[in-house]
This record gives C-alpha cells, structure tokens and sequence, in this order.
C-alpha cells in the first residue's frame, strides 16, 4: 500500500492575485456596480430634466423647435414682468400661510391623537382621508363648493339669514386667495399631523412622568421635553410640506386656472402657462428654474436651524 | 325581456340590417367609389391615428365616428381616434411635435398648426381641391390655413359663439329685439341689471367664452393688438375707449364672472341665474334635450354680436383645423382622410348631426338644412362668414397663438374691469407682454 503524501516541506505553488481578481472582491468597484442602477435612475429621471430645465431657461426655445442661446434675457425680461412679480408674491404668501397653519393645526391633531382616545385607529386612518384622496378629485370638490352661483355655502348662509347675496369666493381677489389657502391646508394637515403623531410616539414615556413627578405643567412638559425632541421631525415634514406647497399645481389649475386677474397664480401654474399653453419654453423654464432659490433657502433654514443641537444629529450633548 | 332566445336576436338583427340598408351599403358603394377616384391613394397598410377635440355634442361624435367607419371600409386605412378636452389637444399636439412621435393628425384649435407651422405636412392639394369643388374657401379659413404660401392645414368647422339671451326677459327690458350697435348693448345690459335679470360674460381664463368677448370689444371699438406688420399698437385711444365700455358692461354683469372659466356660463343660464352671455349653441342644446329645461329652451334666443363704432362685424370664433404632421409615416393616407371629411356625402349629414354647434368653412355647405330646421340656429350659420382672424390685423402664427394662449388681451380687460389696475396700467402691462411676443 503506497499512500501518497505530500511531500513534507513542498507548499503549494503561491501566485499572486491578477489585477482583475483583487478588482473583482475590491469593496468600492462592487459598491460602484451596486449603485448604478439607482444611479442611472436619479440621473435620467432627476438630473437630466433638472439640468435641462435650468438650460432651456438660458435659450429662446419654444414648442416645436429649438432655441438659441440667449443668456439671462428671460431673467431679465421677467423681472419687469409683473404677472411674473405677482406670482412670486402669491406663491410665497399662499406657501407661508398655509405652512403656517398647517403646521399649528397639525402639531395640535397630532398632541391630541396621542392621548388615549377610543376607537384611536379608526380616528387616525379618518384624518388621513383627505391627504389620501386624489388632488383633482379634492380641488374640483371645492370648486363646486366655492362656485360664484351655486355654493353651499352661500346657500346656507343665505337660508340662516346671515347674508343676502352668494359670496364671490373665487371671483374676488383676496376671497380666491383664502380660498385655496384653505383647500390647500384642509389637504395638507393629514400629512403633518400623521408625521408628529409619529415622532411624539418615540418620546420616552419616563421623561414624561420625571416632570410630573418634578411637578411640571403640562405647558412645560411640551416647551421642555415634547418640542425639543420634536424638532428633528419637524424640520423633516415641514421641509416637504414647504416643497410640495411651494410647487403646488393640481388645486391652483383646477380650481381658478390662476385667476382671478392672476390673483392665485403661482409660479408653477405660471411656468406652466407660458411654457405649454403659450409655447414659451424658455420663458417657462425661466420662471420654474428661479423657483429653485426659495426652495433652497426653504431647505436650508429647516436643516440649519431646526437641527443645531449636538444631541439632535446622534452625538451626545455640549 | 322576458323570452330572449337566439331567435330574437336573429329576428332583431336583420331587422337593424334592414333599417341600415339605405344607409350602410349606399354610403359604403359611394365611399368605395370615391376612393377609387380620389386623388390621393392611401399607402399600403397604412394606419392612422387622430387625436381630436372632445365633442360637445354627442350626436356630432356618433356621425363621425360612422364617417371614420366609412373610410376605414373604402380605403382599408384603420384610424384610431382619441379625444381630449379641446384645451388638452394643443398641449399633446406641442410635445408630439417637439418629440417627433405622437398621432398622425390632430384636429384642433385654430392655433395649432402656426405653433409649428414647420412641422405640419403641406396639403396645398387638398385645399386647393375642395375649395375648387366646394364654392371656396371662407377668408378667414384661407388666413388660418395658410402659412405664407402654402396651406399647412385644412379648416374643417368653425365653432361659433354668439349671444344666447331669454326672450321674456329681454322683452320685459324693453327690448323686443337683440340690440345690434354696441351703444344699445350697454342700454340693454343696464335695463336688465334693473330689472334683476342680469347676464354676463366670463372674465376668468375661459379660453372659448372670455376670448371672444374681449376680443370683440377690442375690435369694435377700433383697437388691436398688432397691425399688419406685426407692430404692437395696442396702446391706443380706441384701447382705452374699449376698456371704458367693458368696464361699463361689467358693472352691470352678476357678480363673479372673474372667476368664470368656460363651463361656468353654461351651467348659470341653464340654472336660470343669468339671462344673456356669450356661447356655442351649446347651452341651447342642452336645455331641448333635458325636460325640465323645455322653458329655457323654449324662451330663448341667439343673436349675432352687436355692431361697435367700425361699422362691421368684430366677432372672433373658434375654427378647428385638421392637420398631418411630417412624421407619420402616411401623408397620403392623411390627405385621403382630410379630404374625405369634407365631402359632401360626408359633411352634410355630419354638420347636421352637430345640430349647429359648427358651422362650414366652405360657402357650398351654406345650404345645409341644419341651418334653416330651427330659426334659432340661423345665426350660427354665419359665424365663418362674420369672424375675424386671431390676431386681428396681424399674422396668424405662432405669435397670435401665443398671446390667445397668455391671455394677454383677456387679463388687460380683466385688470381694469376688477379695478386692479386703471386704463393706462392694463394697457401697459399688455402692451409690454404683446412687445415680447412678437419681438
């Protein structure tokens, strides 16, 4: 029986690792390949119409051909424009006042929804109800509801003597302005409170009941413990709030189309007009690309200034 | 059904085939013949999309789509059609264009092909071909399928807007007829504000109802946007007349017309809340189909807009073109169809079926019966004959489009009429956005 060993002392030839192996288990080339596909994704469906859009806005393009190169004369004109002013000015009055109040009221449902209430889930999936339902659906709703001849509202009120005459609710320019202020925060305060509901369930019970131990008011207990740690979470759902409301399309269009004499249109709606309706391109991408400075000064007074604590961000505190 | 077999369903079906018989198989013999003959033969396999406006009238929808029909089984040519409310189709028709892929033919606003005018299939042939045959094409019709010298679209109908009103009311006015000068309108509207039956015309971005009327009330009193070169001269003494008269109109319209887009009208005269505005005959067909609108239907009128201080009619009605685009891949199949929707056999029973809501583009569909049938819808009738051209004096390109489009005219009116701006700020604000439009 010969039994073949190994002879002692013979190791195993050594090679070292061809270029392409050490490639193939390198941890940044597999986490490159790994990022690609979402990768591609942002880029076509993100950075590609964003760098475009800012592009066009630099051209005379419209509808149908292409345009050339014409520098900052869309800027330029535009700043005279004072349609183009006027839906600046509406855009940032409906955006901060419907913010506002959406953030009070929905701080508020929220606090509230996180006491011990019965039937708690069903509440809550009844407050999500108008975030949920389509845009459209919602704001051709109200259009009905704020019609200059057939309002419900103007029916009731005259029917309980309290007017005379049907209000003008999209017709006049103020009365439009809170009108889709309002329908904006009736659909926007789901989202705002169902987020807070959220963060103000992962404040730690025992903090709580240390202050009341400590004899702290329920006023204190929110100034003290429920708001600080609320912060991180609020600067979150009011920086989207803020985005989605800056941006907002669907309710403006289908409810005034931006009227009354321009009184509700936003810079959206706007760009929207100019570009596809009238063919502007340019023009159009003009007014969408100077959205982008409040958007960003949006983003960055709720990173910036909601989240300056040490402790906020995961590092232990000063 | 209380016995419903297979017997019923043969007896029932030769029995629609019997009813059908005068109709299917003779328009199917003409329309085989007349593709034999027709100019421009279809290619081989060829398959059409078109992209359409929404009908008002469901009745005008049926007939076309049995026009279509009629095409499919003389040419072979299989045509789909889509539909898109009317203010949908210049949007789809842009980025089809801009993109190079979309249907083959659109069928919209007056507009569309001057938006790019470069991407629209010649089909001088065709117009020259039916206005031949047909008596001739309106003039407005020629200016709006003309760019430069070669037609870029065929107009196929107009949809006329004239003044609807309640007969009672306006008796009750003391007006036992439509005013016909502009000075009677004013009075007109006065007496009816007193005598709480008030009317009104849209102020919000209604881009069928508020562009006509502004439009008119620019043009009768002398002003305009552009000459015909394409200089803007709206800042004018007659611009500032016309802003005085609308404002004086709307003191005497119901509240809330700023905010009207182009449904709101209908549903306020239908409802009883206004007694005159500006409409297709839309509004009048609706209250003859509902029965609890037969006293609506029956009280009230139309009228030709009334006459300013030019002398002529100002009115601005809304035509629809059908045009091919230079990408698909059938332009003859195109032109057999656009030529083939205004033939005769074809045009007259489906005008009639719009029940007068469009009127013809060329002077031989004059005598079509729809016209007489029912004295109201006399007027109509005339729409293609009484309008101007978008723009007024100026080109109908994409400039006069783009300005319809941004409302510039419509918000001018409205900023002064809601007191928002006074004269010389409307003006100004117009004169600066028409300037940029047509640098």
């Amino acid at each position: 029986m010969a039994i073949a060993f190994e002879q002692v002392g013979a190791k195993r030839a050594m090679r070292s690792a061809t270029a392409w192996e050490r490639l193939k288990t390198n941890r940044e080339w597999l986490s490159l390949w790994f990022m690609l596909p979402a990768a591609a994704f942002l880029i076509l469906f993100l950075a590609y119409p964003l760098v475009l859009g800012v592009w066009l806005s630099f051209t005379d393009a419209r509808i149908g051909r292409s345009g050339v190169f014409i520098g900052l004369e869309n800027y330029e004109w535009l700043m005279g424009d004072s349609t183009f002013l006027l839906s600046v000015f509406n855009t940032l009055l409906y955006t901060s006042v419907a913010s506002v109040i959406k953030f009070a009221v929905g701080l508020y449902l929220a606090l509230l929804l996180n006491e011990r209430l019965p039937f708690k889930a069903i509440l809550r999936a009844l407050v999500l109800i108008p975030f949920i339902v389509p845009t459209v659906l919602s704001a051709i709703a109200f259009w009905w509801l704020f019609d200059p001849q057939f309002s419900i509202i103007s029916w009731s009120l005259k029917k309980m003597g309290l007017i005379t005459a049907n209000i003008d609710f999209l017709g006049d320019i103020w009365n439009a302005r809170w009108s889709v202020i309002f329908a904006n925060i009736w659909r926007g305060v789901p989202f705002v409170a169902i987020t807070l509901l959220a963060g103000l369930q992962t404040v730690s019970p025992s903090l709580y009941e240390a202050a009341t131990i400590d004899g702290a008011t329920p006023w204190q207990r929110f100034r003290f413990i429920t708001y600080p740690l609320l912060t991180p979470i609020i600067a979150v759902v009011m920086t989207f709030s803020v985005l989605f409301t800056f941006t907002d399309f669907q309710l403006i269009w289908v409810m005034t189309r931006g009227g009354p004499v321009n009184a509700t249109h936003l810079m959206a709606t706007l760009s929207y007009q100019r570009a596809i309706l009238g063919g502007q391109l340019g023009e159009g991408a003009a007014i969408s690309t100077a959205m982008i400075p409040f958007l960003l000064a949006a983003i960055l007074v709720s990173w910036f200034g909601l989240q300056r604590r040490k402790w906020q961000q995961g590092e232990s505190n000063d | 059904m209380s016995n419903f077999t297979r017997r019923t369903l043969v007896k029932g079906g030769t029995a629609a085939m019997a009813a059908g018989a005068l109709t299917g198989p003779a328009l199917l013999e003409w329309a085989k013949a007349w593709a034999q003959s027709a100019p421009w033969k279809p290619e081989k396999d060829a398959k059409l999309s078109m992209l359409r406006w929404k009908y008002f009238v469901q009745s005008e929808d049926d007939a076309f789509v049995k026009l279509i029909e009629a095409f499919t089984k003389a040419t072979g040519v299989k045509v789909d059609i889509a539909r898109e409310s009317y203010e949908d189709v210049q949007p789809k028709a842009s980025v089809a264009a801009n993109t190079g892929t979309g249907p083959d033919l659109f069928w919209g606003l007056y507009s569309l092909p001057h938006l790019f005018p470069q991407k629209c299939v010649d089909v001088t042939d065709v117009a020259d071909y039916l206005g031949k045959k047909y008596g001739g094409w309106v003039p407005s019709a020629v200016t709006y399928g003309k760019s430069g010298n070669k037609w870029i679209a065929i107009p196929i109908c107009y949809s006329g807007n004239m003044i609807n009103y309640r007969v009672e009311a306006s008796n009750k006015a003391g007006f036992s007829k439509f005013p016909d000068k502009s000075d009677a309108f004013l009075e007109y509207a006065k007496a009816m504000k007193k005598n709480n039956t008030p009317g009104g015309f849209a102020l919000g971005h209604a881009s069928g109802d508020g562009n006509g009327w502004v439009h008119w009330c620019l043009w009768s009193q002398g002003g305009n946007t552009v000459d015909k070169d394409d200089k803007v001269i709206i800042n004018s003494p007659e611009t500032a007349k016309a802003l005085e008269y609308a404002k004086a109109l709307y003191a005497e319209m119901i509240p809330g017309v700023a905010s009207w887009n182009d449904a709101s009208n209908n549903k306020a005269f239908l409802g009883g809340e206004i007694n005159w505005t500006d409409n297709g005959i839309s509004i009048y067909v609706a209250a003859k189909k509902d029965p609890t609108k037969k006293q609506i239907a029956e009280d009230m009128d139309h009228s030709y807009w009334p006459v300013g201080p030019v002398g002529k009619p100002t009115e601005l009605h809304l035509m629809y073109p059908a045009m091919a685009m230079t990408y698909t891949k059938y332009p003859q199949a195109c032109k057999a169809l656009m030529a083939f929707m205004l033939e005769a056999d074809n045009f007259n029973p489906w005008i009639e079926s719009a029940q007068g809501y469009l009127t013809q583009c060329l002077t031989a569909y004059d005598k079509n019966p729809i016209w007489t049938a029912d004295p109201k819808n006399k007027v109509f009738g005339e729409a293609s004959k009484r309008t101007l051209t978008a723009g007024g004096l100026g080109s109908v390109g994409e400039k006069a489009a783009t300005a319809i489009a941004d409302f510039v005219v419509l918000d001018m009116f409205a900023n002064y009429c809601t007191g928002r701006e006074d004269v010389k700020g409307s003006i100004a604000i117009a004169e600066r956005q028409l300037k940029r439009i047509y640098r």
